[in-house]
């Protein structure tokens, strides 16, 4: 329990997939313009994140090595298919604002990363705590990015649909670019800088 | 012949697939801190971008669709790249030792470059004819080199450049990016 413990706790911190590693920015940059697409977009990682390497871990003695990468291919893209089917079946409105992305995790690193380093050498139990560590990290970073371009690139916080709070000058004039792409880059270069200047991640 | 323009140049500029839609971000950051592997990567990627829409079209056209089993797109379309990738790998290998020695490690990558399979995806979202999708995988991958030979051409004057200790390296190239898309926004509303 205790291993289960420290394997789940790493991959929120130390390794971070997208502050520390810099790994699957693609997804993050383009949907972290607010924090429901950001928690869909988490949500639906962890799902395919976990599913597929538990998937992976449990055949991984009966693989060849040769074809292995194919076959991890296979398997993750079998779950965003599924995803993707349950996205658009039962939340069509945010199936609309993720368009394409949705089918993009199938070529997220992380998926692939974690199953190639992780749940191919080692059991169930442990490449489920791997995992989750790892999918809860990046859905960390993701919200924590939805959550400053939300705010100054439309001034106000919602979450589901209601309206938490607006702020007074900002929301009569918000700083548009912040949800424009320019702003992603922005946000994701000053949070990467801050953790590194309060010492929560290594300078180079 | 109007159309074709203006697909391409929407590819390359207006939608660059880097800077205005967020993808192949991890070759964009990883290889463009020379200028030299940021050329052989950028004409890789062109060169499997272009492969892979010429192999999809006649794939989605004449199977998925007849048969309405446009939901597997995703499966075949990922299959069919990388096994694209793997074969343009072996063939290099075997024909020419010179660009395998320039290209050979950049290809493996590219099967997990998300832009090549966004691009697939866009052109059967959009039903691009055979044509147009050759011109939107030649944009694409134009927009694609641009961006990375820019951003290495920054980069390397950056390296000797004195900035403070936590920005050096990927924050650095983050705020070097943005500049970058702000610039490309400007195409906005040229079309």
């Amino acid at each position: 329990m205790d291993k289960f413990r420290k394997q789940f706790i790493a991959g929120i911190i130390v390794a971070n997939p997208l502050f520390v590693l810099a790994l699957g920015l693609c997804p993050t940059l383009a949907v972290s313009v607010t924090i429901d697409n950001g928690l869909a977009m988490s949500g639906a990682v962890i799902f395919v994140l976990v599913a597929s390497n538990i998937v992976v871990s449990a055949i991984r003695k009966f693989v060849p090595n040769m074809v292995r990468i194919p076959i991890f291919i296979v398997i993750i893209a079998t779950f965003v298919t599924i995803v993707d089917l349950v996205f658009q079946a039962y939340i069509p409105a945010l199936y609309e604002t993720l368009g394409l992305f949705l089918p993009l995790i199938v070529v997220n690193c992380i998926i692939l990363g974690r199953a190639e380093a992780f749940a191919s050498k080692n059991p169930v139990v442990n490449t489920i705590a791997d995992t989750l560590g790892v999918g809860v990290g990046f859905a960390l970073a993701l919200v924590t990015i939805s959550f400053f371009r939300e705010l100054f690139g439309t001034g106000s916080l919602s979450l589901f649909g209601v309206d938490l709070f607006t702020l007074p000058v900002l929301g009569e004039h918000p700083i548009t670019i912040f949800i424009l792409p320019p702003g992603a880059f922005l946000v994701i270069g000053l949070l990467l800088a801050l953790f590194r200047r309060t010492g929560v991640t290594k300078s180079e | 012949m109007n159309e074709f323009i203006v697909i391409f140049i929407g590819m390359a500029l207006i939608n660059n697939i880097v800077l205005v839609r967020y993808l192949g971000l991890c070759p964009f950051f990883g290889v463009s801190k020379k200028l030299g592997p940021a050329l052989s990567m950028g004409m890789a990627t062109t060169f499997v971008m272009f492969i892979a829409s010429v192999a999809t079209w006649p794939i989605n056209q004449y199977v998925l669709i007849p048969f309405d089993v446009k939901y597997m797109e995703i499966v075949v379309f990922i299959l069919v790249i990388a096994s694209l990738v793997q074969m343009i790998e072996l063939f290099i290998k075997r024909t020419s030792a010179t660009l395998y020695n320039a290209l050979g490690i950049y290809l493996a990558l590219i099967t997990t470059n998300c832009a090549v399979f966004y691009l697939t995806l866009w052109n059967s979202l959009y039903d691009y004819s055979f044509l147009e999708s050759i011109a939107s995988s030649l944009g694409a991958g134009i927009g694609f080199t641009l961006a990375l030979i820019l951003m290495s051409g920054i980069r390397e004057r950056l390296d000797i450049a004195d900035c403070p200790r936590s920005m050096r390296g990927l924050p650095i190239a983050f705020i070097t990016a943005m500049m970058l898309s702000l610039a490309l926004l400007g195409f906005g509303g040229m079309l």
